[in-house]
């Protein structure tokens, strides 16, 4: 298990190394765009001194080396910083009681993002790996091909026009569902379920081929294998050969894909969640990008990014877990 | 122990029975219900501090809800007062008494005074004020409580328009004392007291129950707003029925909604024009013909049936709109006429002119297809312009104000002093034509101080005929708002056309069908 340990470490340092460069990455980037906070938020109203008024207010004026480190400092601390667009709001009532840090605002948006994430997971997940085990199981058949090309079909599709159809289908000529995600604080959790749904079953339907055809692969690579054919010549149905005997060695590659598209789900969501207003992270990304709140968008970013590190981590560990050669080296 | 007062049911039966006789329609508006709406313009950046309001999701939030103002401007275009009762001016219009209504509170309990104009008002001043209002604050010198319940204010000169100024959604009454806490959770004297609200996300409030406007405004229970700036979700949540209102429908689905026998759609013509403004102190726009000739290169016709799909009106080079008081519709339409546009060009001394125009769609939507329709059409009257695409990003900055020729846009202004103050006097910031004409200027300050409405329309008619045949800001179109409501919402028959959503003020007029 030591073996386990180092990797975890080793990983972990890599990935606070990944966030650093990630960080001045965006920082850089989003720098080099036209235009800054002091001037999208005035738009019109931009005269030179209301911009060189905010641009002091927020140390826009600060040369760019100065307010990175500045920002840094505050993140190795836990401080995420001041949104521009809340630290603005306190500037104009001249006070910093109104305004409210970076994690304040990103945390109920990220808690959304998460519930989607998850509630889609729980439909996509089991439902990719039985569509897979199926399909090898049934290989070259109607089914097998049908559900290829459904699930190639809706993958290769853009989300919107995935969400459109949904949103005709079950929220136009059939009302089942709501077209409109808005979820709140306090909400139901019934409520808040049938209203994420609709999203969810398009992120479904994007996630769902991906993760489905792995398992397909995975496991009808194995099925040439030396201990399939014993198994099968011991005469197990071929139902349980895929299931017991294959699905466990084939497990190492579906779950690298199922935390890959895990991480899609958080972080590449901002289409969907456009189309059924959904009040997640994406969303306030965009915003931000949109008004160069650099903090919330470094913040978002380092979200993003710590999530595709966390995840793939877990993929690694389950996957050396689930393979005992792995776990008990020579 | 009566459900029903007796005195209740016979006052209102009685009052059914005058209106019958007296033959005007029986469209009761019910209290109760809940409006729900879908509205654009929201950001992460919103708060409700009154300054920082620029679009509609804001403005229906505070001053169509919330918060209120000393004046307000009906759905007719007629000025009423809302905190204000009454005022009067000197002769000189120099000096303004309001007289302000009483029992008055705040959604916390407190009692609103002078003090609280005073104070409201003063936010907007102050060296590193950004408010959007500061110019007109500014222009008072003195600002004086004669009584709890009526205050003074000397301006720095005669503004005729001044109780019209007051009517700006920048300008917010707030607690005096109390600000900070009135912007941080949304205080007002409002119909409707903040219930949620999450900025970019949604406004819950509900209504205020002793409100001065008692019955006769702010028909539902409880409104909320529900933030869709795409316009497809916003299109989809008004089908699907999930909100009962949205505002700026997308003009290529506008014949669908129309179809749909459970929405009505509201389009009204207002001041919001598209513009494209010269630098009138920079060559070639120095040259008065060089202008006219632009004016006549331009088919406004073309741009409004292709820019706007038919959604508008033709410009005629003055920002006084429909919206206005002394508009002058009767004024002699500008047309496209290449030959007319060669004639100027060779009394400019010129045979053909070389023109840069800057756009971008950040300066209205399908600015840069408006561009490329002007190149087409002027090019035949000898006026070879060249369409640069602007990044969007930064245009307000970088190229409005700055670039000789480009693309902009202007929500229009109640008045037409505000208007021409704003864009069109000498030496104001956002005069984007750098429009310096010694009679115009003469013009608009002694019609500021003018009390005569027949001396001031006069006036005002002189002032956009002197825009239309030498004006340095092509208007070749102002564009209507138009948005669509569901039948479980009853709406007058006049709704406002100075902002979308009857001026942001539906959860005051509307009420449940």
């Amino acid at each position: 298990m030591g073996n386990v340990l180092t990797i975890i470490l080793q990983r972990l340092a890599l990935g606070a190394l990944t966030l650093l460069i990630v960080s001045i990455v965006i920082f850089v980037a989003v720098n080099l765009l036209p235009g800054d906070f002091a001037q999208n938020i005035l738009g019109q109203g931009a005269t030179p001194d209301a911009v060189a008024s905010i641009r002091r207010d927020l140390g826009l004026d600060q040369p760019p080396l100065t307010r990175y480190f500045d920002w840094l400092g505050g993140v190795l601390q836990g401080d995420l910083g001041t949104s521009f667009a809340q630290a603005n709001f306190a500037s104009f009532t001249g006070t910093d009681s109104g305004a409210t840090t970076v994690a304040a605002q990103i945390a109920p948006r990220f808690a959304n993002t998460m519930f989607l994430a998850m509630v889609t997971a729980i439909i996509a997940v089991p439902l990719s790996i039985t569509l897979g085990v199926l399909a090898a199981l049934y290989r070259n058949s109607v089914f097998d091909r049908a559900a290829n090309i459904t699930t190639l079909s809706s993958i290769s599709s853009p989300e919107f026009f995935l969400a459109y159809i949904l949103i005709l289908f079950l929220a136009v000529l059939n009302p089942i569902l709501p077209s409109l995600s808005n979820i709140y604080e306090g909400m139901a959790f019934s409520e808040r379920l049938q209203k994420s749904l609709l999203p969810a079953l398009t992120l479904t339907l994007v996630v769902t081929a991906h993760m489905m055809r792995m398992t397909r692969a995975a496991i009808i690579n194995l099925l040439a294998s030396p201990y399939i054919e014993m198994a099968r010549l011991k005469g197990l149905s071929p139902m349980r050969v895929i299931v017991k005997h294959a699905l466990p060695n084939a497990l190492a590659p579906i779950i690298n894909v199922i935390a890959l598209n895990l991480a899609y789900l958080i972080t590449g969501v901002v289409v969907v969640e456009v189309v059924f207003v959904y009040p997640g992270i994406g969303q306030l990304f965009v915003d931000s990008v949109k008004i160069r709140d650099i903090p919330v968008v470094q913040a978002c970013c380092l979200i993003f990014a710590t999530a595709y590190i966390l995840l793939n981590l877990t993929a690694d560990i389950m996957s050396i877990l689930s393979n005992p050669r792995l776990r008990h080296p020579k | 122990m009566n459900g029903i007062s007796r005195r209740g049911l016979l006052k209102s039966g009685a009052a059914a029975g005058v209106l019958g006789l007296s033959g005007m329609p029986l469209r009761a508006q019910t209290r109760g219900g809940k409006l729900t709406a879908g509205l654009s313009g929201a950001n992460t950046t919103d708060s409700w501090d009154g300054r920082t309001h620029s679009d509609l999701f804001m403005i229906a939030s505070a001053q169509g809800c919330v918060f209120d103002s000393l004046t307000e401007i009906a759905a007719d275009g007629s000025l009423k007062g809302e905190l204000a009762e009454s005022w009067e001016a000197s002769a000189d219009a120099k000096t303004w008494t309001f007289n302000l209504r009483q029992g008055v509170t705040f959604h916390n309990g407190k009692a609103f005074g002078a003090d609280d104009v005073i104070e409201s008002l003063q936010m907007h001043l102050g060296e590193e004020s950004k408010s959007a209002a500061k110019p007109i604050v500014e222009a008072i010198t003195d600002m004086k409580k004669i009584t709890d319940h009526q205050v003074q204010f000397t301006l720095a000169a005669g503004n005729a328009d001044f109780p019209y100024l007051m009517s700006d959604y920048h300008i917010l009454m707030f607690p005096a004392g109390q600000i900070e806490e009135a912007i941080a959770n949304g205080i007002g004297t409002g119909l409707y007291q903040v219930k949620s609200f999450d900025p970019g996300v949604r406004m819950v409030a509900t209504r205020y129950a002793d409100h001065y406007k008692g019955d006769s405004a702010g028909f539902f229970d409880e409104v909320e707003y529900i933030a869709i700036n795409d316009n497809t979700a916003r299109m989809n949540a008004l089908m699907t029925g999930q909100v009962d209102a949205i505002n700026r429908i997308d003009f290529k689905t506008e014949a669908l909604l129309r179809a749909n026998p459970a929405l009505r759609i509201q389009e009204v013509t207002g001041n919001q024009h598209y513009t494209f403004p010269m630098l009138t102190g920079t060559a070639p726009f120095d040259d008065a013909n060089v202008r006219r000739a632009l004016k006549h290169g331009i088919n406004r016709q073309e741009m409004v049936d292709k820019i706007l799909l038919g959604h508008g009106q033709v410009g005629n080079d003055t920002p006084i709109g429909p919206a206005n008081q002394y508009y002058a519709g009767d004024m002699e339409q500008l047309a496209y006429d290449p030959d007319k546009a060669k004639f100027y060009l060779k009394e400019a001394g010129l045979d053909s002119i070389n023109i840069d125009l800057s756009a971008s769609n950040a300066a209205f939507e399908g600015a840069v297809d408006a561009a490329q329709l002007f190149q087409a059409s002027a090019s035949a009257g000898g006026i070879n312009i060249n369409v640069v695409q602007e990044p969007a990003d930064g245009y307000w900055s970088n190229v409005w104000l700055k670039k000789p020729f480009c693309a902009c846009y202007w929500s229009g202004r109640a008045t037409e002093d505000w208007m021409f103050s704003t864009a069109y006097e000498a030496g104001v910031p956002w005069n984007d034509s750098q429009w310096d004409h010694p009679r115009f200027q003469e013009l608009l300050l002694s019609a500021r101080a003018e009390l005569d409405s027949d001396k001031r329309r006069e006036q005002y008619g002189e002032m956009q005929q002197i825009l239309r045949d030498e004006g340095g800001v092509l208007v070749p179109m102002f564009a209507n708002y138009v948005q669509a409501v569901n039948n479980r919402i009853s709406s007058p028959d006049t709704v406002g056309n100075l902002w979308q959503m009857d001026n942001g003020r539906m959860a005051e007029r509307w009420s449940v069908a």
